[in-house]
């Protein structure tokens, strides 16, 4: 046995060494635990229950500050699933009149869903009833883990215009990666106004910090909820629509599939925008909406496609007057100008059908009589004159560019989600399907009168017969008019020019006027208003000839402008002239003549037969 | 007393001699473990602490195991340990060297052997067998350290064998814990100046690291810091080993005039090499101390100290680049605050601050923890099981388990110390670095003071192997030292 003394005292260096270790350890708890606070907060964050208070979503007026869209709230059962403690599962059965097997299958679905986490607030019943609330807030003490957080659903006064009004609906998990704002379970504006002025309705989203103990127990509010972030309402909507009138135009569709809208040419408000067949936006609200969405989805007759906005018809003779502008502005024709009709236009083996009139005609006129022939032969005159133009094609561009400075061709920018920019061919569209140099005003005639390849929805077309009314010029047509507390957000006061002279508007506005007193619009005229207008009868490959009607009243000092389309109505005549002039009357003097009531009533009753299902029209 | 009744009396007599006090603190900790981890692996919908299916439920099944381990191994005839001990560690090493081919990948190491229904890590009882083979090796006849190199080449390879083959497992945890047999070698003899050389380079490593970003007279902070050291070590180590005041006296002169020459500079704004003027400080003050060396032999120490210094010091960098991993380089950086990265690697040890640090003075009670049952901290139950006890336990519980584990080291180091047999103390003394080495890095790392390297917890973190592991070590040295009158 050895024994080493001197080695022997280096117990003392590692003993040491190692105490001293310990001590920095103490000391670095220490400060960990008791001197630096900043950890303490970290945690905290976990134990406090974050409860999102949702705002109030902004209202829904009509011009007339008739309220349209508003708030109902709803309650959602919401549960932490790690706060559940066991309780009387018949007892809360019993006061949400709901099975047990319905509560199990509730529990099985909220742990299946995307989000589940047992630390979190799930939802595990959507939209209680406001009975089934009561009853259920009674007894909520006995529920640990449990609580009830209330949410708003939407309600409509008047049940109209879902294309206009849009719904809301939750957020998919796009929505939360596009805009940090959302979280899943919030809801968002989809289609409609909902849809397009979803800044504005939401609001802002405030927060009560709830304080909770280990066992998930809230236990008041935190600090007497002096950190608390209040909601801000969102802000409330005027529309330009009036309501009133929306739901009579409605009316007047049942039964027909197209579309309708109104604007007030000085602003460009849009009076009224119909889309038939339309649905209850009623059916979008609260726990059937997943089901009723997809029924209408499925739907043959697409009800969810707003024809007024996307639907891109053959404008037909609504056409016509952009064609008189264009002549008279390039001084191909003047007023004196005539084109003879033999029953249509008859050119180099073509020939274009047209109904008996007199003949020739100058424009004034062939407006009022709708006459075909015409509006050949001044297409022609424009497209070949290379004396002017260089090239057939020259030609065209100039007069494709002139429709496109009327807002045809491209979305007019109406503030509402998925608008169609209709169609309009240029050159290269020609060159590319006849071969450069192989097509002249003859090969594409059909265009000059609103047929062919030429698209609009009626909204451009109510837009023709607005830039008519007020002469020359056209505000971007919206239907929102005002958002409290705020100014637009998008230029609607600025005119926009398609740059013809006024006196060509007024010689076009005559023409329409005198299709009323003495043409194809006769049926348009009401008594103590002078009514200008234009029928269309549009032919498609879908069926029966469209009707269509664009037209505006009084003649001077115009306070509406409408477009009226009907498919497969048959003549102008037949739907769309008595339909926009009904329309109008409601607007401008709320009562229906006597001596048109029968019309009324005829289009109130009448319906169309579609043995095809609806299609995107083209 | 006859051989008969002496033989009759060996368990009583065995139990009488047994350290109390250590198996008392083996059983608190064993059973604070389990409890610990029911509390970190506990969720709201699960079943009891002593369930099977939970970590708690089988960790207890681990200690009844261990228990029963424990009274066998105090059961078994002390000598067998010194008689098989290069036997038993040559059979690990064997193991060690196998366990690569028949292991399972988990987490990119392989080193769990499974048996059944349950797995083991050779690594974890290579501590065991190693520690047997030093003591066996220092208790040889006449065996004394200094004597040759030989010995110290004997005792690196017992001590090195199992670090490479741990390493080639990708376990560099296990493997580094061997290093915390040099105290062992200390103890026994080896120059503390090997030691004082690890623990500078570790300085100068760190300090270099931390605060190379800054500059001090134009000098990156860290190796500005690192030459003043240098200076004032060789002026200490010359006093010391001289005895003498004039050659202290005459560098400390030196070292002051450079001083205040590269003040002076530095003020005046004078474009001076800084770090060329210190570097050539230096040697002209270490080339007289070499001068005097030749009178005084013990003053090449502090010649070579500052020579290897200054060239670790200009190594350091390039080492830790093309040495180290990424994830290890990354890793020792947020251990010493250079980088906080809290989504990647600094994410374990920053969340685990934050659960240490929001218990506070008393903690948030046992299972109240909100950190732990949330789930932040990753590794709870194993590696970062100090998180919950912290959280939950607070100050007080934490700062009682580090003097538990201080008690216990220090309790091992008296055991070896008052051992009359040589094999008895170095094996103790192997047992006390192990727990040491562990001590320091676990706990270390989870208040992030040590990178983060995967070492468990002895008896708090879950697992069989180590629990297991650390047991044998403990319980053979209670084996051995109530033997210990035995041998008188």
């Amino acid at each position: 046995m050895r024994k080493d003394y001197n080695l022997e005292k280096r117990k003392y260096v590692i003993g040491g060494f190692i105490i001293i270790i310990a001590l920095i350890f103490i000391g670095r708890l220490f400060d960990l635990q008791l001197n630096d606070a900043k950890y303490k907060r970290s945690a905290d964050s976990n134990a406090f229950l974050k409860k999102t208070v949702y705002p109030s979503r902004g209202l829904i007026y009509d011009r007339n500050g008739e309220l349209v869209v508003y708030n109902q709230p709803a309650y959602d059962v919401m549960l932490i699933p790690r706060d559940v403690q066991s309780f009387d599962t018949l007892d809360f059965c019993h006061t949400l009149n709901i099975t047990p097997d319905e509560l199990l299958r509730r529990f099985a679905d909220m742990r299946s869903s995307a989000g589940y986490s047992s630390y979190t607030p799930q939802r595990l019943i959507a939209q209680l009833s406001a009975q089934d609330y009561g009853r259920l807030q009674e007894k909520l003490y006995r529920f640990p883990g449990f609580f009830i957080q209330k949410r708003i659903l939407r309600q409509y006064k008047h049940p109209t215009a879902p294309n206009v009004l849009g719904n809301i609906r939750e957020v998919s998990q796009a929505d939360i990666d596009r805009d940090d704002y959302y979280a899943a379970g919030d809801y968002t504006g989809d289609l409609g106004v909902e849809k397009s002025y979803e800044r504005y309705l939401r609001g802002i989203k405030g927060v009560e910090i709830l304080i909770r103990d280990a066992r998930g127990r809230i236990q008041g509010r935190y600090e007497n909820g002096a950190n608390d972030v209040k909601p801000v309402s969102g802000r409330d909507l005027t529309l330009s629509l009036d309501i009133r009138l929306q739901e009579y135009a409605e009316s007047l569709m049942t039964g027909k599939r197209g579309a309708v809208v109104a604007i007030e040419p000085a602003t460009g408000e849009i009076l009224c925008m119909v889309s038939t067949p339309g649905y209850d936006p009623r059916l979008l609200v609260g726990r059937e909406r997943g089901k009723n969405y997809k029924a209408l989805v499925n739907d043959e007759r697409w009800p969810l496609f707003d024809r007024a906005l996307m639907g891109a018809y053959p404008p037909g003779s609504t056409f016509k007057p952009t064609q008189g502008l264009i002549l008279l502005q390039e001084g191909i024709i003047d007023l004196n100008t005539a084109y003879p009709c033999y029953h249509g236009y008859i050119n180099g083996g073509l020939r274009v059908g047209c109904h008996a009139h007199g003949s020739p005609l100058p424009l004034k006129p062939a407006l009022q009589t709708s006459c075909n022939a015409y509006f050949c032969w001044g297409f022609k005159a424009m497209i070949d004159r290379r004396s002017k133009y260089g090239s057939s094609a020259k030609a065209f561009e100039v007069w494709k560019n002139h429709l496109v400075a009327m807002g045809y061709g491209y979305k007019l920018g109406v503030d509402l989600p998925s608008e169609s920019r209709g169609f309009l061919p240029n050159d290269r569209f020609y060159n590319k399907f006849y071969g450069e140099g192989h097509w002249s005003a003859n090969t594409i005639i059909s265009v000059s009168i609103g047929q062919g390849e030429i698209l609009a929805t009626p909204l451009q077309i109510a837009n023709l017969g607005a830039t008519i009314a007020n002469r020359g010029f056209f505000r971007t047509p919206h239907v929102v008019k005002a958002i409290q507390d705020t100014v637009l957000p998008s230029s609607t006061d600025s005119l926009r020019y398609p740059g013809i002279e006024r006196r060509h508007y007024e010689a076009v506005a005559e023409g329409m006027r005198m299709a009323v007193t003495g043409g194809t619009c006769r049926r348009a005229a009401i008594p103590d208003i002078e009514v200008c207008g234009k029928t269309g009868t549009a032919q498609n490959p879908h069926g029966k000839d469209h009707s269509a009607f664009m037209g505006f009243a009084p003649y001077q000092e115009p306070k509406i402008a409408v477009a009226v389309y009907v498919e497969n109505g048959g003549w102008g005549a037949t739907y769309g002239v008595p339909i926009g002039s009904l329309v109008m009357e409601k607007y401008l003097k709320g009562t229906i003549h006597p001596s048109r009531k029968g019309m009324e009533t005829q289009m109130l009753n009448s319906s169309i037969f579609y043995n095809v299902p609806s299609s995107k029209k083209k | 007393m006859c051989p008969q009744a002496r033989r009759s009396n060996d368990a009583l007599e065995i139990f009488r001699n047994l350290d109390w006090p250590t198996i008392i603190i083996y059983m608190i900790m064993v059973l604070a473990g389990m409890v610990s981890i029911y509390a970190a692996s506990y969720d709201f919908d699960d079943a009891s602490m002593f369930a099977y299916t939970e970590f708690s439920g089988k960790q207890l099944r681990w200690i009844g195991l261990s228990l029963i381990l424990g009274f066998v191994l105090l059961m078994v005839n002390s000598r067998i340990y010194e008689t098989y001990a290069f036997p038993i560690y040559v059979a690990l090493l064997i193991l060690l060297l196998i366990t690569p081919f028949v292991a399972h990948d988990i987490k990119g190491s392989r080193s769990w052997i499974s048996l059944g229904a349950m797995s083991l890590q050779p690594a974890e009882f290579a501590k065991f067998a190693t520690a047997l083979a030093l003591a066996k090796l220092f208790s040889g006849y006449h065996f004394v350290l200094n004597s040759s190199w030989k010995n110290y080449a004997r005792a690196f390879l017992i001590i090195f064998l199992p670090i490479v083959l741990i390493l080639a497992q990708n376990e560099t945890g296990s493997a580094l814990t061997f290093m915390s047999l040099f105290f062992v070698l200390y103890r026994e003899g080896m120059s503390g100046l090997i030691l004082f050389a690890a623990m500078f380079a570790v300085v100068i490593f760190v300090v270099d690291l931390k605060f190379a970003d800054t500059l001090v007279v134009g000098v990156p902070t860290g190796e500005f810091a690192v030459l003043v050291m240098v200076v004032v070590v060789s002026i200490v180590m010359t006093a010391l080993y001289t005895k003498r005041l004039q050659p202290v006296r005459n560098l400390l002169i030196w070292y002051a005039l450079v001083g205040a020459g590269i003040a002076v500079a530095d003020i005046c704004g004078v474009d001076t090499p800084i770090l060329t003027v210190m570097l050539g400080a230096i040697g002209v003050g270490t080339l007289y101390i070499a001068v005097l060396a030749f009178t005084r032999s013990k003053l090449w120490i502090p010649v070579c100290t500052a020579l290897l210094a200054t060239a670790f010091l200009f190594s350091v960098n390039a080492a830790f680049d093309k040495v180290l991993q990424p994830h290890q380089q990354m890793r020792i950086k947020v251990a010493l605050g250079i980088v906080e990265d809290l989504r990647g690697t600094g994410y374990n040890v920053n969340q685990s601050k934050i659960a240490i640090g929001s218990g506070g003075f008393a903690g948030k009670g046992f299972l109240n923890g909100t950190q732990t049952k949330l789930k932040y901290v990753p590794e709870q139950h194993t590696d970062f099981i100090f998180c919950t006890i912290g959280e939950e336990e607070g100050f007080i519980g934490s700062a009682i388990v580090t003097l538990l584990f201080l008690a216990l080291i220090l309790r091992v180091i008296a055991i070896g110390e008052r051992q009359p047999n040589t094999f008895t103390r170095v094996y103790a003394y192997c047992v006390a670095s192990y727990f040491a080495f562990h001590f320091c890095i676990n706990i270390g790392m989870v208040i992030g003071l040590c990178p983060v390297i995967g070492i468990p917890l002895p008896f708090f973190s879950y697992g069989g192997s180590s629990l297991w592991g650390f047991t044998i070590l403990l319980f053979v040295l209670l084996r051995l030292d109530a033997a210990r009158k035995q041998s008188l």
